[in-house]
């Protein structure tokens, strides 16, 4: 689905992300971790074109991504970006609709399809109540709620999301968590970078721990969310269940 | 209100004012006298010669201010931006008052507004040039400020160093803004470039509607934001540039239009250009009645009765911004 091959970015001559190689499956959830700083909104950008590449590729489907044109690959790879601005007071229906764009052109109004899967988002975003509400006015966790409706009704292969369940309460992580998860059942991939180590052992079907800029693991939660791995990147000890459940508790700063 | 219904109402609201502007002026000469065969030549030279580009002037200006504003609201995401924030009304004012201040307007009428549209763009390239092809917001707008601030300095020395106060009494009035006298060769010199600029905007309200999600979001649904920043750039430079060296420097209108109508269009950008257009070709053209229908004396220029109404309404958006902030 997504290769990452040698991939190196710089910001103003700082590298932040150093000599990436990654794979996506198809149909996967990736749970994207690492520190602060990290590099992976970074790299999330990269894999957008939004920030150019110094070194290496992206690849989706075997094709460079740099090489999609700017409407196909809008129409190819979702992005929820991290705390998203809304500048405008659009009501829930119309910022939702905006994810439909990629596939008109400047002169066409959305049509009855695409109404239908706006309306099977907002739905299944648990919406619909919603639909009238200015989003300005909503809670943080509707509005994230909105914003990943916005990204889903794009309908791309690809989702990448940028800390979506960040600052929200456990229920709503649970639910945003589940929503991403559910999308991955239809055959879509989704990326997502994420902080609490226990959602993404849960909701992820592999993790990839980023530090200073580069992999240092990846694989199943129980390969990568190890005492060493979390020491070196986080220096943190963890509590660990380990049952059928697998979790982790942040327990100490080791710094 | 439906967009449709919305710009119907604008379009009849403009038709209508455009009717009363025809008929009304220092002469009593109305449309309808038209068809006395006796008074025809008199009233088509009334009609045709001082009332009709006065009339589609101030239209086509009002329609530019408005939209431009509504434009650069939408590009930079801020009900506060105005159409002269990346230099173009400054810029056409100092290049129409240079010409002026040389004697340059008396060999052609044509060297007054070509030397205000060639400000304009030469005002508009400088914020682009200043602020960089990956600026921010906050670039753009310190680069405006800068061009503004020079042009402004510019025009100042001018004054300065004007001739006679004749020729200070003649820069200031002009730049206060005005449609009176203006004639048919006006409206032909600023048509152009104001039909260029507004062919530049078709197409640009998508762009426009995915921007309230922020930049990157646009820009990963497809919007080539450098794109989309250079053609909105020229196309408030050639609109604006065309209308103020024509008219003047007339304020407020791309202001306050599309922040007036931005809820009607339920605040989506793209909607809101077409609208503002309408809203404002028949705010100037409202300015333009109400300035004639003023007591005899001397003329109250159309800038100054836009600045007085637009003013208070600017301090009024600041007074509700502050409350709504506070909630």
């Amino acid at each position: 689905m997504l290769r990452i091959q040698n991939l190196e970015v710089e910001l103003g001559g700082q590298p932040i992300v150093r000599g990436i190689n990654m794979e996506v499956r198809r149909g996967e959830v990736l749970g994207l971790l690492g520190p602060n700083g990290a590099g992976k909104s970074t790299l999330m950008r990269a894999i957008l074109q939004l920030v150019p590449a110094h070194r290496g590729s992206v690849d989706l489907e075997g094709v460079p991504v740099r090489r999609i044109p700017g409407e196909q690959r809008a129409r190819r790879i979702a992005y929820l970006a991290q705390q998203g601005p809304v500048n405008w007071p659009l009501t829930v229906e119309r910022l939702v609709a905006l994810g439909r764009f990629p596939h008109r052109s400047s002169w066409q109004r959305l049509a009855a399809d695409d109404q239908e899967i706006i309306e099977r988002i907002l739905e299944r975003t648990d919406l619909i109540k919603l639909r009238e509400r200015v989003v300005t006015t909503l809670s943080g966790g509707e509005r994230t709620r909105v914003l990943l409706a916005r990204a889903l009704v794009v309908g791309a292969p690809l989702l990448l999301a940028d800390e979506p369940v960040a600052a929200l309460d456990p229920a709503h992580q649970l639910q945003i968590m589940q929503l991403l998860r559910d999308y991955c059942g239809e055959g879509h991939t989704v990326i997502v970078v994420i902080h609490d180590l226990t959602l993404a052992a849960r909701f992820c079907h592999r993790l990839a721990l980023m530090h200073e800029g580069t992999l240092v693991a990846s694989g199943s939660a129980r390969e990568v969310l190890t005492p060493e791995n979390l020491s070196a990147v986080y220096n943190i000890d963890a509590r660990f269940g380990r049952g059928n459940d697998f979790y982790v508790i942040p327990w100490r700063s080791t710094v | 209100m439906t967009p449709g219904y919305l710009s119907l109402s604008l379009g009849v609201l403009v038709a209508g004012l455009m009717l009363i502007s025809m008929n009304l002026g220092a002469s009593s000469t109305s449309l309808l006298d038209l068809l006395d065969a006796q008074r025809s030549d008199a009233v088509a030279l009334v009609l045709l010669e001082i009332r009709l580009p006065r009339t589609l002037i101030a239209a086509l200006a009002g329609a530019s201010f408005g939209i431009c504003g509504a434009a650069m609201q939408g590009l930079l995401r801020n009900p506060l931006a105005s159409p002269g924030l990346i230099g173009s009304s400054s810029g056409a004012a100092l290049g129409a008052i240079i010409i002026l201040y040389l004697g340059f307007g008396e060999w052609s009428w044509m060297l007054m507004p070509s030397g205000g549209m060639l400000g304009a763009l030469l005002a508009m390239v400088l914020v682009y040039l200043l602020a960089g092809r990956d600026a921010s917001i906050v670039t753009i707008v310190l680069a405006g400020v800068a061009v503004n601030s020079l042009a402004v300095a510019l025009m100042s020395l001018i004054l300065n160093l004007a001739p006679s106060p004749y020729a200070v009494r003649e820069i200031v009035l002009w730049t206060l803004g005005s449609v009176s006298n203006l004639g048919m060769n006006d409206l032909w010199v600023m048509l152009p470039a104001t039909v260029l600029g507004w062919l530049l905007f078709l197409g640009t309200g998508k762009s426009l509607e995915l921007l309230t999600l922020g930049e990157d979001t646009a820009r990963s649904m497809g919007v080539n934001l450098l794109l989309l920043r250079t053609r909105l750039f020229l196309a408030v430079a050639l609109s604006i540039g065309a209308a103020v060296s024509v008219t003047g420097a007339i304020g407020f209108i791309g202001l306050v239009i599309p922040h007036l109508l931005r809820p009607l269009v339920g605040y989506r950008p793209g909607r809101l250009l077409g609208v503002s257009a309408l809203g404002g070709a028949a705010m100037l053209l409202a300015a333009d009645i109400v300035v004639r229908l003023m007591p005899p004396g001397p003329e109250i220029r159309i800038g100054v009765l836009t600045a007085i109404v637009g003013a208070p309404f600017f301090l009024f958006l600041i007074l509700k911004t502050r409350r709504w902030q506070l909630y």
